[in-house]
């Protein structure tokens, strides 16, 4: 019985070692994501709004709708948030599972009613925050889990 | 029966095209340092994975019939749309990429998707 323990210990303090390094680097990569994210998706709303209508016929209308979307800043920033995003997505999912990311990655909702409360100065109702108090308790649940479950 | 159709094309497009975009990333293998060439060196191998392609397809797919979707019907329509992709990704995470899902994960999984529910139904 020893013995066996004794053979374990190694592979633990491999498997705990890991799981240390695994953590700070996703959530990380998990904090980028939940910010580029949802910055991104606005900044390319206020874009498309700033732009108008988009014409698509006759093509004199699509040319010029497209200038004035290559021309707008930001739809540039925008599409340059959401790159980062999906590179910060693709690289935590190198090394995470899916099932971690995904739900860890529903903390944008919290960022999203945080962010409209205090730099828009929008009203959040109380549902809303009971919903982003419920998604914390969840991502943190989640968060207590190994990020890597797979070989 | 266009509605349904409609939902589950979301549902499963958009958590599906996720699961095969990890599915490539797992055959990528860990990032292991953020150093910019290695991230470019990362996200090309990445983007030679068929699964890569089949994944963002699904996920534009997904998108396109989301904002058609939007078109006809109420934004409440995303309420069970968002709420199932979350237990619709552990699944797949289970079946497609055999990943070990302990209970307290499932509790997690639960407890974000009921907290995302109630994110949306309180915004509108």
């Amino acid at each position: 019985m020893y013995k066996e323990l004794i053979d374990e210990a190694p592979a633990r303090q491999e498997s705990l070692r890991r799981h240390r390094t695994l953590k700070p680097k996703t959530f990380l990569m998990i904090l980028v994501m939940v910010v580029c994210g949802p910055l991104g998706n606005v900044l390319l709303g206020k874009g498309m709004k700033q732009v108008g209508a988009v014409g698509i016929w006759p093509v004199s209308h699509l040319l010029s709708s497209a200038v004035s979307i290559l021309t707008t800043p930001s739809i540039w920033m925008g599409i340059s948030s959401l790159i980062v995003f999906f590179v910060a997505y693709m690289l935590v999912l190198s090394w995470a599972d899916y099932s971690f990311v995904q739900p860890a990655s529903s903390m944008a909702y919290g960022v999203v009613a945080l962010l409209g409360y205090l730099m828009l100065g929008e009203h959040v109702s109380p549902l809303r925050w009971v919903g982003v108090a419920i998604i914390c308790l969840g991502v943190f649940v989640v968060s207590h889990t190994t990020p890597r479950t797979t070989n | 029966m266009a509605n349904f159709f409609l939902f589950s094309v979301i549902v499963l497009a958009g958590t599906g095209g996720e699961l095969c975009v990890s599915r490539a990333m797992k055959q990528v293998g860990e990032a292991t340092s953020f150093h910019p060439a290695h991230i470019v060196c990362v996200v090309l191998r990445a983007l030679r994975q068929p699964w890569m392609w089949v994944g963002v397809s699904m996920m534009a797919l997904a998108f396109f019939a989301l904002l058609g979707a939007l078109s006809i019907y109420n934004v409440s329509f995303v309420v069970p749309v968002t709420a199932l992709s979350y237990i619709a990704g552990a699944l797949g995470g289970v079946i497609f990429l055999h990943e070990r899902v302990s209970f307290w994960r499932w509790v997690g999984v639960l407890l974000v998707a009921i907290g995302v529910t109630l994110v949306i139904v309180g915004k509108g």
